[in-house]
């Protein structure tokens, strides 16, 4: 078959106490070499508890997880975190104010060991639409769209196979974000990474995706086509409630 | 509207001396609120939430606020001194802000946050306050208000924060409310249920409501007016319901820079700045 990423029944249980929260409950999906899918839900849904779990920063309940057919272990290897990169949400938070942005670019080069870094450093800053003047700024000096150009160069810069994105432009304005999701379409045509998005809007994630999970209180409610989110059909409630609720404010 | 008139801005200016000069974060905004929802649309940096703001006294220094007018209910609001200025806030007008985590008291029960708040404007008993509190806590529709009550911020989520914000912020009833960005941290279907507590206060208890927002689709599906804002200018006013016809580029440009679910395109068209728009 062609899929890349396989979820195959995935749980995940946060443990606190005495208290058990299911945060992933029994989710299953399939994603396509170079799709783009996208997962739609609420704060807690736990849309980005299954991104964590797929790159490893959250153990699954049980063997689920399935890259080109071949299960994932328990922890990722160096391949494996080669092969999988994360976009997320806050560019605020997720670069280290104390480095430059060239050090932040370098880094995963140097962890894997590659050539030429100073070429490639340069090529995924133009990439992203960035300028050379920018290499040597730290992020403060940055505008947040430039910072997320910056994230997702750095995501990108060991040429994964699977890009992780959660919530990239929910904290940018509009205008911000086409730039950026323009940006991610044309990467994609570049790379040919296979995605998966997550993200509260569903203009966002109709934009870049073919298919999209709808998730609700850890539970998988259905997977629906972009073309039928578009023409409104859908089968659950709840994802009608969704896409009353993407249009406005209604009485 | 002229009898109905709760607030009264002229030619608002709030500047802010830095080691680089002078940032005009806001200049010469004009506008009246009567009993009504009035969108403040724009990006960060916009100056929309300067100017909610400016009209609560909240700029801190070295920021300068002037206006050749600023009344509520009648009363000036410029050169007003800070004991003055307690008196407003909270009873009259109150604010709500975008970032719950930023906003609450980390050590203190959130449930007694709002009990303080509604004791500091009301002679009641603790009881009482208390029970006002669950009140207030369920009106924003929190599920379990008795055992959020007695939680700490870090254990609700940030729609749940946000909710609680709300809540602490209406318990004293003011007459003007001035929201940024309230709902932009919620998810789509609370977002509504907040909408419609905010709404409810207006249409029933006759509040104004600031509404301060980068969401056009929100805005205009929920207010009455907008303002949109650029550069610390207001460059378009209208009704809501015709923001979709506005007339500045800056305000298209906007509108057309959404993905849209129901007309999708293959290039999103992004906002190009003309220098003009600033003058």
């Amino acid at each position: 078959m062609d899929e890349l990423i396989q979820v195959d029944h995935l749980s995940v249980v946060f443990r606190n106490g005495g208290r058990m929260v299911k945060a992933v409950d029994d989710v299953s999906f399939e994603v396509q070499h170079g799709e783009t899918f996208g997962i739609v839900g609420e704060s807690g849904s736990g849309k980005s508890t299954i991104l964590k779990a797929i790159v490893g920063l959250v153990k699954p309940e049980n063997p689920s997880l399935l890259i080109d057919s071949k299960p994932l272990g328990n922890e990722r290897t160096k391949s494996d975190r080669k092969m999988m990169q994360f976009v997320f949400q806050d560019p605020y938070g997720s670069l280290h104010p104390r480095q430059t942005i060239d050090d932040i670019l370098r880094e995963p080069l140097l962890i894997h060991g590659s050539q030429n870094i100073d070429d490639q450093v340069r090529e995924a800053l133009l990439s992203v639409g960035l300028e050379l003047i920018h290499r040597f700024r730290y992020p403060h000096q940055l505008s947040g769209g430039q910072r997320q150009r910056v994230a997702i160069a750095r995501a990108l810069m060991l040429k994964p196979r699977i890009l992780l994105l959660d919530e990239p432009t929910s904290a940018l304005d509009v205008s911000i974000q086409a730039e950026i999701l323009n940006l991610l379409v044309r990467l994609r045509e570049n790379y040919g990474f296979t995605g998966i998005l997550v993200s509260h809007d569903l203009g966002v994630v109709a934009h870049l995706c073919s298919q999209i999970a709808i998730m609700q209180h850890g539970r998988l409610v259905e997977i629906v086509t972009s073309e039928a989110l578009r023409s409104g059909v859908v089968t659950t409630e709840y994802t009608r409630e969704l896409l009353v609720a993407s249009r406005g404010y209604s009485r | 509207m002229t009898t109905d008139t709760l607030l009264e801005v002229e030619n608002l200016d709030v500047n802010f001396t830095g080691h680089h000069g002078v940032t005009r974060a806001v200049r010469g905004v004009s506008f009246a609120l009567g009993r009504e929802r009035l969108g403040i649309v724009g990006e960060s940096g916009s100056g929309k939430s300067t100017t909610g703001r400016a009209i609560l006294g909240l700029i801190p220094d070295p920021g300068i606020v002037s206006a050749r007018r600023m009344s509520f209910q009648g009363q000036n609001l410029v050169g007003l001194s800070d004991g003055e200025w307690q008196k407003m806030r909270g009873s009259r007008m109150s604010m709500v802000m975008q970032d719950p985590k930023f906003s609450l008291n980390p050590i203190m029960k959130v449930g007694e946050q709002i009990l303080e708040a509604y004791r500091l404007h009301f002679r009641t008993s603790q009881m009482d306050a208390r029970r006002r509190a669950i009140a207030m806590l369920e009106a924003v529709r929190i599920r379990d208000p008795e055992q959020v009550y007695q939680r700490y911020p870090h254990q609700l989520s940030g729609g749940m924060g946000q909710r609680v914000m709300i809540a602490m912020m209406l318990v004293a009833e003011p007459d003007l409310l001035i929201a940024d960005e309230p709902t932009s941290a919620l998810d789509v279907t609370v977002q509504n249920q907040v909408l419609r507590i905010l709404d409810d206060l207006v249409t029933d208890r006759g509040m104004g409501l600031i509404f301060i927002s980068h969401n056009l689709p929100i805005v205009s599906s929920f207010c009455d007016r907008v303002l949109v804002m650029y550069g610390g200018k207001v460059v378009e006013e209208c009704l809501a319901g015709d923001l979709a016809e506005a007339k500045h580029p800056y305000t298209q440009a906007l509108l057309r820079a959404i993905p849209s679910l129901v007309h999708p395109k293959e290039k999103l068209s992004v906002v190009s700045r003309d220098p003009e728009w600033m003058n």
